[in-house]
């Protein structure tokens, strides 16, 4: 199936990426090519088959609920971009307006 | 000492005669490291790796069993080590420094194996030529012009260059085994389930596994036991008890079956690469096993279903790089614009590209078409791998339809670089382990055979491999560069 360029900016918007307009016509292209060759699936009789998300034997691991050591506030805010740490919290752009 | 001996056994065998010691194996491929031309390494941490090489001779002056004692190796640089940078090959982690290590990183440091640093990858593991890294291309050390495979290039460079003794990488569609077919080395991808993900930066989950590139069979299956076991931090490992995976090395394939498919001998495949690998099946006819022609119809939609359900769980994996917690932020004037443009610039071309093809086939109205779809055909692969398993102990086929290719050749063609890994990506869609081993030269550049076992039938799987081993000298080629 062919994508278009509005398909290409719709996802990317999901995907929350910034793309350039080359890397817009780039994609579409190449997006195209590869979704042709996903499309032969549809030729494989599915009707009975259920879907495998994992190969794995398991399910529902559960383990003893024992209190175990992890990382200090530091440790785990020392990753914090350049401002992005605010005393014990990461620091973010307002996203409430009207306050 | 000139140059690392070839394999883990050898130099345990030197440390426990006094002929070298750890620090010494430790300086020996750092030196060998820090001289490398092939781009290999994004970082090399000597301080650390003398430190830990101290440490080993203390033990094994103490008598230590371990074979990995006092042993250099290189990380993949999508593992996480604590304190030291991890990159996974992209920017959007610039300045990541783990606060803590990956389970399999902590089991070798408690192997006492000594960790030289950190090695060049796809970025995010999602390439098959290591030409995705954000920090440039790894050359092929048998000819410089051509890729080493990926995304575990940095990783199969550093065994197959002599600059360590093994590596770890990674392997979602064949990112070992691929560029250990490329290199002339063994690679190995367990069965998934054997080897814990955590602290492994995540790429789609319900296929990573974590495995070793190494010079001989009897090598890969050393790191395997130290890597297999439960772990509790990651609920996919089996709980199953610890396996001497070596029993079987020497047992030889009389008497076994042994399947080729012939959906993996294709048109399209090199001349060269078909050669070596039927003289392989030959050779293992010859030892006593038996060839059956087998039958795995579907393999053809291995490659949908896999740039399916990769995309898919890549997109939502790495929906975390948002520029809040760590690496990259690019400000914009408002948080969902700080997003879009950290993600925007973070990300290399060909983690864009997935992202788009994975949310895509994750969106509304087209989940069912093509996400479920996939899922649903991934069942059916699963169940011909298990049909063909009740029929033969093993399942022989090449790694790779070619040999290494020219740096830059498929970069603009996506579904052609994809096609490397037809031959590998089915053995992660079915949770199956396989292993590359070198079976010879085509127009001078090494060929990969593959064998996959039925899950968790590791020791068949080496067995196999080690008996090929012994009955060619194939493994014992080394590139110039390393000789």
């Amino acid at each position: 199936m062919p994508i278009d360029r509005a398909t290409i900016v719709h996802v990317a918007d999901l995907a929350r990426i910034a793309l350039t307009e080359e890397e817009i016509e780039r994609f579409t292209g190449q997006l195209s090519v590869v979704l042709d060759a996903v499309e032969r699936l549809k030729a494989v009789d599915t009707s009975e088959i259920s879907p495998t998300a994992s190969t794995l034997p398991l399910v529902g691991v559960q383990r003893d609920d024992v209190i175990r050591p992890g990382l200090t506030t530091d440790e785990a805010l020392a990753n914090a971009p350049k401002g992005g740490r605010d005393g014990e919290f990461f620091r973010v752009q307002e996203i409430l307006e009207g306050r | 000492m000139k140059g690392l001996p070839r394999t883990i056994i050898e130099a345990a065998a030197m440390l426990r005669r006094r002929e070298t010691n750890a620090l010494e194996l430790a300086e020996v491929a750092l030196r060998a490291a820090h001289a490398d031309t092939f781009n290999t390494w994004l970082l090399l941490s000597d301080e650390r790796a003398k430190a830990q090489a101290r440490a080993a001779d203390e033990r094994l002056r103490a008598g230590d069993a371990s074979l990995l004692c006092g042993i250099p190796w290189a990380c993949k640089d999508i593992i996480g080590t604590k304190g030291v940078a991890t990159t996974a090959g992209s920017k959007i982690l610039e300045g990541y420094v783990p606060p803590y290590s990956a389970t399999v990183v902590e089991r070798l440091d408690a192997a006492g194996a000594v960790t030289l640093g950190k090695t060049n990858l796809d970025e995010f593991a999602m390439g098959s030529s290591n030409e995705n890294s954000a920090f440039g291309p790894v050359k092929n050390p048998w000819r410089v012009d051509r890729v080493p495979g990926g995304s575990s290039g940095g990783s199969a460079v550093a065994v197959a260059a002599g600059q360590a003794l093994f590596a770890l990488g990674t392997d979602t569609g064949g990112s070992i085994r691929q560029p250990a077919a490329l290199t002339g080395v063994v690679g190995m991808k367990p069965t998934y389930g054997r080897v814990s993900r955590y602290g492994v930066v995540a790429f789609a989950s319900s296929l990573d596994q974590v495995g070793p590139f190494t010079n001989s069979v009897e090598d890969s299956a050393i790191v395997c036991e130290a890597l297999f076991g439960r772990d509790p931090n990651d609920a996919t490992t089996m709980p199953l008890p610890s396996e001497d995976l070596r029993r079987e090395l020497g047992r030889g394939v009389k008497g076994m079956r042994l399947g080729v498919p012939k959906e993996f001998f294709i048109e399209g495949m090199e001349k060269g690469v078909e050669r070596a690998v039927r003289d392989a099946l030959r050779e293992l006819e010859r030892q006593g096993a038996q060839l059956v022609d087998v039958s795995l119809s579907l393999t053809d939609h291995g490659l949908a279903v896999y740039y399916l359900i990769q995309p898919a769980e890549a997109s939502a994996n790495l929906a975390r790089y948002d520029g809040v917690r760590y690496g990259l932020r690019v400000q914009g004037p408002d948080l969902l614009e700080t997003y879009r443009r950290t993600r925007g610039k973070g990300f290399g071309p060909e983690v864009k590209r997935r992202m788009i093809l994975g949310t895509y086939a994750l969106s509304a109205g087209y989940y069912d078409a093509y996400y479920v779809k996939a899922q649903k055909v991934r069942t059916l692969i699963k169940q011909e791998f298990d049909r063909v398993f009740e029929k033969v102990d093993a399942i022989v086929t090449p790694t790779s339809p070619t040999v290494a290719f020219k740096i830059g050749q498929k970069v603009n063609d996506p579904l052609s670089m994809y096609l490397n890994d037809i031959f590998t990506l089915p053995v992660n869609i079915s949770g199956l382990p396989g292993i590359s081993l070198p079976c010879g030269l085509s127009d001078g550049l090494p060929v990969g055979l593959q064998v996959i076992a039925n899950s968790y039938q590791e020791a068949t799987m080496f067995r196999v491999a080690a008996a090929y081993e012994r009955a060619t000298n194939h493994h014992e080629l080394r590139p110039e560069v390393a000789a």
